[in-house]
């Protein structure tokens, strides 16, 4: 039987203005358990609390209740109160008798009959309150950031600064991610290259930072400052640590006929390769599906002309294994396939384009060094036409597109538009727009600025159809909303503005994680406004356009805002959990997996236990166990349980029934 | 023959889970918005948290009425919770139903941490809604009675 | 005299003096138009109009009579588009095509509102008063 010491707060006249708290003490006096039961002004001032700790010292009190204002507001309070007099924190419980009663009720009768019912539910839960300590797990001080684009590494640099070791796992041959691929940056028109490749080049020379190119996650286990995580290194055929990036393998190679990927397929690239010039890390890697060394055995050409040594046919995929204390998840995006928009003509004509094509056309480092060139003929085209919302803002049951607004759109094709009224004054530029959004600093001035100084031509309205013509043009047409018409231009070189998707890479790695995502793939937040950056499963944070479309600036923003929260979990040597955790009981556990099914953080994982049986005989069974670290105590998986073996501490099945009870009596 | 009837005052549990509904609960308090006090509320982690049980075992103790609060639909703390209360209660309550327990003296309900004027409102309509439906002898059990 | 389309754009882009691709195509011009269920052409098209070159039709139309030139559209705008502007420069093209300095009231289409010529004087007023 527990000792309980009530405690009724007049709370000044807040309380006691409408309820009888010298009744309710008196009242509570006779219930089961209960050794003092008292009231006073102010239970939470200095003078209150002493009043607490001495009761619990003079009447050795397992347990109290405090009838005052809602445990959100002093629950913290008193029980830090009862932990300095010894008594376990977990054994505080307190009836809510100021905003749930005292100050809706205007009459005093009422209001004194309902804190006291109040304090019977309250001391009927006590009953049952058992201690609890709030366990600790130590913290890995290392972060491991999964994708190496401008997010990733921006968020390695930043935990790396701070000196915490980051490894960075990129399933590229390279870190740069799609920002490499971009040729000028909005608004302010800064070369991507220029300003991201100094980044890369930092990141690579870090020493806390480690570079995991060409490389994959392959398991994570464990849990917020314990993971562990196995690396799949990919084999490259050549051995890092002595390949020069010289190029000459490249240069000799004969097999140079594979679509280039960094280009988007608009040029060609040897089976040796090296993506870009600016590559980290720069060594070159054998493309296994088009090597002639690797599919006939003849060829080895790139071995011996390399002078380093450096090329290894025989290489295989290796695996590391290590120890993190968080992980951020940075693995971007891609434009969606527009294979189904049969509508643009996109498979028909090698002329209409996607943006991110349209970046390598005019990018120097690109398949035209730069020229703007029709991919067809080679021709310079006169008459651009870019379409908007290529893919973005469908109807949900779109089977082609997505639903949301791809956000990066709109600028990119004014950036377009403008760069080439910009470099070739004698183009016809023809932007075809839903609504131009253009929410940022400087961007609808930037916008404005293609318009009015640049004289592209911005039409409200979408084009319907684009038919490649016997002249080698494509007819567009589309509607003109606001003069009332339809369009028909005869265009050189048609750009879309594809949607974007996150990285098909996205979901198997938040199975992994036990990582929450939206029905398009996006990973979603701890709390859309207040928690952006953090994953609702502790430990693993969001970086980039993993989480939903960004631009430059504000994956950026939130790759340090990533940082900054993984440094403070690194910073500290152990967690302290929340004892208020779901544990099974092994005996009643059936072993269903309903409860797993449930869990949002994945806390929950089942073992093999041995039991000794009534005859003395050991059987196996498969039981649940749940890990306090991760587990957040929301309570489903007490819900599912079929058996009722799972119960969460602080709130048991017995002890809201005991409440209800009290209640309903 | 008048019978001197005393007026009735149904039992109602309301389950608030602790980060949304119980706070919008402390927000009808602190903007003094009344609601009656025969509204007792329990709080619980998460709407995901009330076992079809415990509403099972109000109406055993007499409660007239049982309602359960949420965050809303996406807003939930632990990201899910309300959407497996939602599913189980439907499920519940039209049982409840089957077996004779109005399906409106039971009710789930969104409330969020800012919504003090909601909390309120929907409680005085619960509560209306009971009274007019009377006591619930249907699944109380006599032997729990206080004597 | 008359122009190809091209300069006769520019003509009327020039005496304006205003840069039609500034509009943004908010519509507030149209929005406050006192006359704008009397037009044909209303003030967010002159802008559109004159920017494709349309400027023969707008020369035409029976709108660029109706126009008060009260210059509410000139008022609102927020981007410093003058739909009433342009509708001057193309009034005054006209003048300038049939070789006048001004147009006579018979010269004005015969459908027109038998009103019209105070409203001239009206716009008159509001252009020199300025």
């Amino acid at each position: 039987m527990q000792r309980i010491g009530v405690f009724v707060c007049w709370c000044g006249s807040n309380i006691a203005g409408t309820v009888d708290v010298h009744k309710v003490a008196e009242a509570l006096k006779s219930e089961p358990g209960v050794v003092i039961s008292t009231q006073y002004q102010y239970m939470c001032s200095e003078a209150g609390q002493t009043l607490i700790k001495d009761a619990i010292r003079d009447h050795k009190l397992t347990g109290i209740v405090v009838c005052s204002c809602s445990p959100r507001m002093h629950e913290a309070t008193f029980r830090k109160t009862a932990a300095a007099a010894g008594l376990n924190p977990y054994m505080v419980e307190i009836a809510n008798i100021r905003e749930q009663c005292s100050w809706i009720h205007k009459d005093m009768e009422v209001g004194t009959e309902k804190a006291i019912i109040l304090g019977r539910a309250a001391i009927a839960k006590v009953h049952l309150n058992a201690p609890l300590v709030a366990g600790e797990s130590p913290v890995v001080k290392r972060a491991l950031v999964i994708g190496g684009g401008i997010a990733g590494i921006q968020t390695a640099l930043d935990i790396a600064d701070a000196g915490f070791p980051v490894d960075i796992v990129e399933t590229k041959p390279t870190i740069g991610g799609k920002m490499a691929q971009i040729d000028k940056t909005f608004p302010t028109l800064d070369c991507a290259a220029c300003i991201l490749t100094p980044k890369m080049v930092d990141a690579a020379q870090h020493e806390k930072i480690n570079i995991y190119a060409y490389s994959e996650v392959a398991e994570v286990k464990g849990f917020v400052g314990n993971f562990s995580v196995k690396i799949k290194q990919k084999a490259r055929m050549v051995d890092t640590t002595k390949c020069t990036g010289c190029g000459l393998c490249v240069e000799k190679c004969p097999m140079k006929k594979v679509p280039n990927e960094f280009n988007l397929g608009m040029d060609k690239r040897s089976a040796i390769y090296i993506p870009f010039a600016q590559a980290v890390p720069k060594v070159a890697t054998i493309d296994p599906t088009a090597c002639i060394k690797m599919k006939t055995g003849k060829c080895g050409l790139c071995a011996t002309v390399c002078e380093a040594g450096a090329i290894d046919y025989t290489q295989q995929d290796s695996f590391i294994e290590e120890k993190y204390g968080a992980i951020v998840v940075a693995t971007g995006y891609n434009p969606i396939n527009l294979d189904k928009y049969d509508e643009f003509a996109y498979n028909q004509s090698p002329d209409v384009i996607t943006s991110l094509e349209f970046e390598r056309l005019t990018n120097a480092a690109g398949p035209t060094a730069g020229k703007l060139l029709r991919p067809s003929d080679g021709k310079h085209p006169h008459t651009l036409v870019f379409v908007q919302c290529v893919g973005s803002r469908c109807d949900v049951a779109n089977e082609k597109g997505k639903s949301y607004c791809s956000k990066i759109c709109c600028m990119y094709t004014a950036k377009h538009a403008m760069l080439c009224r910009e470099k070739y004054p004698d183009t016809d530029v023809y932007v075809f727009y839903i609504d131009v959004r253009t929410p940022g600093k400087n961007f609808d001035e930037f916008y404005r600025r293609a318009v009015e100084e640049y004289g592209v031509h911005y039409i409200k309205g979408m084009v319907g159809k684009v038919a490649p013509q016997a002249d080698g043009t494509l007819l567009v047409q589309g509607s003109d909303l606001i003069e009332g018409e339809q369009l028909k231009i005869k265009a050189d070189l048609v750009v879309l503005a594809a949607a974007i998707e996150p990285d098909k890479s996205a979901r198997p790695l938040a199975t992994m994680l036990t990582a929450s995502m939206d029905t398009n793939d996006f990973f979603t937040e701890a709390h859309p406004k207040l928690r952006p950056v953090e994953s609702p499963t502790a430990g693993v944070f969001l970086s980039g356009c993993c989480q939903g479309p960004k631009d430059i600036p504000e994956t950026v923003s939130q790759a340090s805002g990533a940082a900054a929260k993984v440094i403070g979990l690194l910073v500290k040597d152990s967690l302290t959990c929340n004892p208020c955790v779901a544990h099974s009981n092994e005996l009643m556990c059936n072993g269903c997996s309903a409860c797993e099914k449930v869990c949002p953080y994945g806390a929950i994982s089942y073992e093999d236990k041995e039991f000794r049986m009534p005859d003395r005989t050991t059987a196996i069974r498969r039981v649940a166990s749940v890990n306090p670290a991760v587990c957040q105590g929301c309570g489903a998986c007490t819900v599912a349980c079929p058996s009722g073996a799972m119960d969460l501490n602080g709130f048991s099945n017995s002890q809201i029934m005991a409440e209800v009870d009290a209640i309903c009596k | 023959m008048q019978v001197e009837k005393k007026e009735f005052k149904p039992t109602i549990v309301a389950f608030c889970c602790n980060w949304c509904s119980y706070a919008g609960a402390d927000l009808s308090g602190t903007n003094r918005l009344n609601y009656p006090a025969n509204v007792k509320i329990i709080r619980v982690p998460c709407s995901c948290r009330v076992n079809p049980m415990f509403v099972l075992r109000a109406f055993q103790r007499g409660a007239d009425g049982v309602i359960i609060c949420g965050c809303h639909p996406g807003d939930c703390h632990y990201t899910t919770g309300n959407y497996y209360a939602r599913r189980r209660m439907t499920l519940l309550f039209s049982m409840l139903d089957f077996l004779g327990i109005e399906r409106d003296r039971t009710r789930l309900e969104w409330v969020s941490a800012a919504e003090g004027a909601k909390f309120a409102a929907t409680m005085n309509d619960f509560v209306e809604t009971v009274t007019k439906l009377g006591e619930n002898k249907r699944l109380e059990d006599l032997r729990c009675k206080k004597q | 005299m008359s122009h190809n389309k091209e300069t006769l754009r520019e003509i009327v882009i020039e005496t304006a003096g205003i840069n039609p691709r500034k509009c943004m195509k908010c519509g507030k011009c149209s929005g406050a138009c006192p006359a704008y269920d009397e037009m044909e052409y209303h003030p967010h098209q002159f802008v559109s109009m004159v920017e494709a070159g349309k400027i023969e039709e707008l020369m035409n139309s029976e709108a660029i009579y109706m126009c008060l030139s009260c210059f509410a559209c000139v008022e609102r705008c927020p981007r410093g588009v003058e739909p009433a502007s342009f509708i001057e420069a193309a009034r005054l093209a006209l003048i300038r095509q049939s070789g006048k300095n001004h147009l006579k009231a018979e010269e004005i289409p015969a459908k027109l509102n038998d009103k019209l010529p105070q409203q001239a004087i009206v716009s008159a007023f509001r252009k020199y008063s300025k």
